[in-house]
């Protein structure tokens, strides 16, 4: 694979200006409200000075505290130190709290008088909607209301271009089959289109992403973060999502589930499923004496592996499934002048296969038992066709697209993406199919 | 005294204070060959092969060589024992199998028999109970190759095996046609995981994925969420629940839809999402609904998924989940509707528990070789499906000692399509689906009761000499009228219920006590009656123009098809005026315009060349044979048509067998030189149709006389008869011309097609050119 090389966003995409401070992006999830909030660091003096007492209240309360209230959590360890954007240098700090506190949220914002600051705050998720009436009549805000998918894209591409405070944000497991072995790897998103982007929030949607700006929604499942937390604080009566990791880290699944050697005495040969293979997700269940003994880290544990499983499950039939955009690749050459009457030939299925999945979303946060998971039902189900990638901040790619949304609503864009380096990808990916694919299609090629 | 079923039942305790009634259940094991076993979680099912013995009725031809007398009649009937194949299927709680054991041990005369093959997960832990009890060695096949094999058996040789299930719908139960060819499909076994596997051929299949959230999750999972032990329970529960309280939906997040995406605001995000950000109790009831909505959703959406991958649109589904639950079947079909925007139907199969035990059956008796056969639903013997719905009847199905059979007989003939449909795939044979009209049912099953006392009475007239056929017919009475009952409330109990289906149980059920055919004497004397009048009709034709004769013929033919037991109105004045005659048959008719009248078209058409060959389906015995249908396929042969008559292979009313025409056409030949001559130079044949129906199903017909179809370059189909033109095949669509023709001698049905009784039916049909073609 040749290796091309991203457009830096923060430099390409966004000109110089001002935009009023304090700069938010957030997204408000089913069960987690997502905050990003710059701080700016090269205040001048003379800023200093005509900063009204709010926005510094605000600034010294976010900055100073790691703990907002009972259940505001700031993710210190994720923090971008020295970004500049916007002409602007400062850190981007990352906040979570849950989505029930946003009426409390709210308040604050009324309390604090954010409205007299005269900015736009910029919000996703599904939040945006539901608590747009309440932000307006409670503390007087209006929200710019953004698609949730748009954000979750260009945040994700955002903050892989600039990178982890020096390192990649993205990371894989190197021998995933091999739970002695797996170790968690850095890696560059070089290759990044086409991917699978699964975002495993409460719920969980799967996006076939051809483009930077062409995506499809391909399908989702109710089977989620939500779902494992649920399931978790009946079963075992816990209630918080760092508890219920806690206990299902203790766990053993296969005292709940059924496997394949449970009820076939080992493999079943027929079919090539190995005896080690779950038959039945809460199978041993079904057995009172079973039920009765069992313990909360052991039932914790088979939810986390049950929901875990079926993401990775219909993440890998999408993968199969999904033709990849051909439009996308013809695209690309128009750029390149390939007169539009040259019928190109059909780009076979092979080359348009997603080989990468990239999973996302504040289920995995903390949650290294489904990373490898995922990891391995990828690697091992696709027989090694298929790498899923991961995201060191999992769950904040949604507000960093509210939060660049807010930048670029004021000021224009200088541009966008340069086609080259998009199209030059699709080109070099067009050229290793043609050689393959059809001797003919190599007249194509005489135009460049 | 009936246990509580269930798979996680630690020792087997068994019931034995049942006392099992033989007449009922395991039927037929005096001659019982080749078991097989099929041990679920909690249904064991059994199955064997035996032999019926039981009496049919055969004609034989006199020789009328030698002497001839007036008072003579011409054929003798004799009642003769025959034995045919039969398999018996017989399903029930896991609960009983120590008494079925022993019952079947005691029971089992044979001993030829060695082994028994088994599968399903239960088939080890009961291994050694069943080696001591039966002597015989359990021999285990593979469980997914048995399902395959059951599946393509039943889709095979079962009409309406599988349908679509809709909850809201007039009937929840849409049966499907018979598809000439059922590969490929995908089936997803739902048990306590998810197998989906691709069929393309009788022995070529492949497990191309699975889930292991099933059947086992939920159970497990709701036990453990409910305190409730048993999976029926669970679903009960389920049914009463409400989902939207536990589940985090689209609107509890966006405050309404996610437009963009066309996500609607009642659709589940994330399942169980509100257990997580809320401390409050929740109802057993929603959980469990919950539970349902999210396997259902995620098995369905898998299937999708697998579907489009191997671009199949044929899914069935199968496995304990499924097992004739309403409520799993409703969640299932909405799942898959929604992932793939209708473009896949979910479909579910009548005898889902059997296949398993039927696979393994069939794998124990691949050297009989039972695939080159045709096999056929006995309705007599089979229970049909029942309505497992919780919400009707919870006791019943909590604690059930019900045992629950399926019943095929070997049928003699190999059945295939008529060449001559136009479109097998969409050919229905049925004209009315009873299942979905109501009206229609009600005064149907009206009907068959009402009847019921003329026929018992019949079918004991037929055997006189018999002292014991009252007692017989008695029970006969009680079985058809428990059928009818069953009906009453389960119209989908054996498919689609149509006027066919009717009559073919009812057939099926006095075959089951041995009266082969209550009309044998009746026909022969109507036969015998009818013959003498042969000439003077055919010469009373001679004196008649073209025009005139082509009309009398037709009159003829329709006047003889008044004559006919199988209608109330008939019979009512054949029984109390046996000198009833043709003539007058003919004054009942109707006057043209014929209710439906294509008369002219037909003569028009005869003007121009001859048709190349004409099959002809014929209906009753004596008048509508010999006086209706001979002198009008006489013009016919005359014409230069070739002409093959097919008729029942059995006997079915006063429907006319083809063992009965083959005498008769004799007869007819050595009056007439025009038979004479067309039977000598084989222009004239008889084949058999396969069935014992007075119903015609054009799917299913002997393959002999499809070869005869073919070979001949048949042009013309002519179906006669109440039963075969308007009951069925009214609206079949022929790749060749065709006529149906039929006297409406009931004056619900005529009223219905907008006439009186003894309307007319002539309908002719020219394919357009292009249909014509295929």
């Amino acid at each position: 694979m040749s290796k091309i090389t991203l457009p830096a966003y923060a430099n390409v995409y966004i000109s110089e200006g001002k935009k009023p401070f304090p700069w938010f992006g957030m997204d408000i999830g089913g069960t987690l409200v997502k905050l990003v909030y710059f701080e700016p660091k090269d205040i001048t003096a003379e800023e200093e000075q005509e900063e009204v007492e709010n926005l510094k209240s605000i600034r010294r309360y976010l900055t100073s505290n790691t703990a907002y209230g009972k259940t505001g959590v700031r993710d210190v360890h994720l923090e971008l130190r020295n970004l500049t954007i916007c002409g602007r240098t400062g850190n981007l700090h990352f906040i979570r709290f849950p989505t029930v506190a946003m009426h409390r949220f709210i308040q604050m914002g009324r309390d604090k008088h954010f409205s007299s600051l005269h900015t736009t705050l910029c919000a996703t998720g599904g939040g945006a909607y539901k608590f747009e009436n309440d932000f307006r009549t409670m503390a007087d805000l209006e929200l710019l209301k953004l698609d949730e998918l748009d954000c979750l894209i260009q945040g994700l591409l955002y903050i892989d271009s600039v990178g982890f405070n020096g390192h990649p944000e993205c990371y894989y497991f190197e021998n995933p089959s091999d739970t002695q072995n797996c170790i968690k790897r850095p890696c560059c998103l070089d290759n990044l289109f086409p991917m699978l982007l699964v975002n495993i929030g409460s719920g969980v949607s799967i996006l076939a992403v051809n483009e930077k700006d062409s995506y499809k929604r391909v399908t989702g499942t109710s089977l989620g973060g939500g779902t494992f937390l649920g399931l978790c604080c009946l079963l075992t009566g816990c209630e918080t999502f760092e508890e219920a990791l806690e206990m299902a880290s203790k766990g053993d699944s296969t005292n709940v589930d059924k496997l394949v050697k449970d009820i076939y005495g080992g493999d079943y040969q027929r079919f090539g499923l190995q005896g080690s293979a779950v038959a039945s997700s809460f199978g041993h269940m079904m057995s009172k004496e079973k039920r009765d003994s069992i313990s909360k880290e052991d039932l914790a544990r088979a939810t986390l592996v049950t929901i875990t499983n079926n993401i990775g499950s219909i993440a890998r039939m999408c993968a199969v499934n999904e033709p990849g955009d051909q439009a996308a690749l013809y695209r690309a050459f128009r750029v390149y002048r390939i007169p539009s009457e040259q019928k190109l030939p059909t780009i076979s299925r092979e080359y348009m296969k997603i080989e990468r999945v990239v999973f996302v979303g504040n289920f995995l946060r903390i949650n290294t038992v489904s990373t490898k998971l995922l990891a391995y039902a990828m690697d091992f189900w696709s027989k090694g066709q298929l790498k899923a990638l991961f995201l060191e901040h999992e769950g904040y790619f949604g507000a960093v697209g509210a939060f660049l949304e807010l930048l670029k609503s004021a000021k224009v864009r200088r541009g966008g993406v340069k086609p080259d380096s998009l199209s030059m990808q699709a080109f070099l990916l067009c050229q290793a199919m043609y050689h393959v694919t059809s001797p003919k299609s190599c007249l194509a090629f005489e135009y460049f | 005294m009936a246990l509580s079923g269930g798979a996680d039942r630690g020792s087997h305790s068994m019931d034995k204070s049942i006392t099992l009634p033989p007449d009922e259940i395991f039927r037929n094991l005096e001659n019982a060959k080749r078991f097989a076993i099929d041990i679920g979680g909690s249904l064991t099912k059994l199955a064997y092969y035996s032999t019926v013995q039981h009496k049919v009725a055969k004609v034989r031809s006199f020789d009328h060589s030698a002497k001839e007398t007036d008072g003579d009649p011409l054929y003798e009937i004799s009642v003769q024992e025959e034995i045919t194949a039969r398999l018996h299927f017989i399903k029930f709680e896991n609960a009983y199998i120590e008494t079925c054991l022993d019952f079947i041990k005691d029971h089992l005369v044979n001993t030829e028999t060695k082994v028994i093959k088994a599968t399903g997960g239960g088939a080890y832990k009961f291994k050694d109970l069943i080696e001591k009890k039966l002597k015989l060695k359990v021999d285990k096949e593979d469980e997914m190759t048995c399902l395959i094999k059951g599946c393509n058996f039943v889709l095979k040789n079962i009409p309406h095996e599988a349908f679509v299930y809709a909850k809201h719908a007039d009937s929840e139960f849409r049966f499907q046609n018979t598809h000439p060819d059922i590969f490929p499909y995908l089936l997803i076994n739902i048990g306590s995981g998810v197998s989906i596997v691709k069929v393309e051929a009788e022995d070529k299949f492949e497990r191309i994925g699975g889930s292991s959230i099933g059947g086992g999750t939920f159970w497990g999972l709701g036990a453990l969420l409910t305190k409730t032990k048993r999976f029926d329970e669970l679903l009960q529960l389920a049914s009463k629940g409400q989902h939207t309280n536990v589940d985090m939906l689209v609107k509890d997040i966006y405050g309404g839809a996610y437009g963009s995406l066309g996500l609607t605001g009642d659709l589940i995000a994330s399942s169980f999402g509100k257990s997580a950000t809320t401390d409050k109790e929740f109802s057993k009831e929603d959980m469990a609904k919950s539970l349902l909505h999210m396997i259902s959703n995620d098995i369905g959406q898998l299937a999708c998924l697998y579907a489009k991958l191997h671009n199949l649109t044929r899914v069935y589904f199968g496995g304990f989940f499924i097992r004739g639950h309403p409520v799993t079947m409703h969640t299932i079909t909405y799942s898959i509707n929604f992932f793939t925007k209708g473009e896949v139907q979910a479909l579910f199969l009548r005898h889902e528990g059997y296949l398993g035990a039927i696979g393994a059956f069939l794998k124990g008796a691949e050297e009989d070789n039972p695939n080159q056969y045709s096999w056929g639903e006995n309705y007599a013997g089979s229970s049909g499906l029942m309505s497992v719905s919780p919400d009707l009847n919870p006791v019943q199905r909590a604690r059930s000692g019900t045992f629950d059979m399926l019943e095929m007989d070997r049928l003699e003939r190999q059945l295939v399509n008529l060449p001559l449909l136009q479109d097998p795939t969409s050919y229905i044979p049925d004209t009315v689906d009873l299942t979905e009209d109501a009206l229609a049912r009600e005064y149907w099953l009206y009907c068959f009761e009402e009847a019921l006392d003329g026929v018992v009475k019949r079918a004991i007239a037929s055997q006189k000499d018999q002292p014991e056929a009252a007692e017989r017919a008695e029970k006969f009475r009680q079985k058809y009228c428990h059928k009818l009952q069953t009906l009453r409330h389960q119209p989908f109990a054996y498919g689609s219920l149509t006027v066919r289906s009717l009559l073919d149980t009812r057939e099926h059920c006095l075959n089951e006590f041995n009266f082969p055919d209550p009309y044998s004497k009746i026909k022969q004397k109507e036969n015998d009656m009818a013959l003498k009048y042969y000439l003077k009709v055919v010469k009373s034709f001679e004196e008649l123009s073209w025009e005139q004769r082509q009309f009398t013929l037709v009159k003829g033919l329709l006047a003889g098809n008044v004559f006919d037991w199988g209608a109330k109105a008939v019979s009512d004045v054949l029984e109390s005026d046996p000198e009833f005659g043709f003539e007058q048959a003919k004054q009942q008719l109707q006057e043209r315009p014929w209710l439906v009248d294509a008369y002219n078209q037909w003569i028009e058409r005869l003007k121009g060349p001859p048709h190349k060959c004409a099959l002809f389906f014929v209906d009753n015995s004596g008048i509508d044979i010999i006086l209706g249908v001979f002198p009008f396929i006489r013009e016919l042969l005359i014409r230069g048509t070739e002409v093959v008559l097919a008729s029942n292979s059995g006997p079915a009313l006063n429907d006319v067998t083809n063992s009965e025409l083959q005498i008769l056409t004799e007869r007819i030949a050595a009056m007439d030189p025009v038979i004479h001559t067309a039977l000598k130079e084989d222009r004239l044949a008889l084949v058999q149709n396969g069935s014992s129906s007075p119903c015609l199903d054009l799917s299913r017909l002997d393959k002999v006389l499809a070869t005869v179809v073919r070979e001949r370059g048949t042009d013309l189909v002519i179906i006669e008869g109440m039963g075969r033109a308007i009951h069925t095949n009214y609206y079949a669509m022929l790749s060749c011309e065709s006529l149906k023709l039929a006297v409406i001698k009931n004056s619900w049905l005529a009223e219905r097609l907008g006439g009186k009784i003894f309307s007319v039916v002539f309908k002719y049909e020219v394919p357009s050119k292009a249909q014509g073609q295929h």
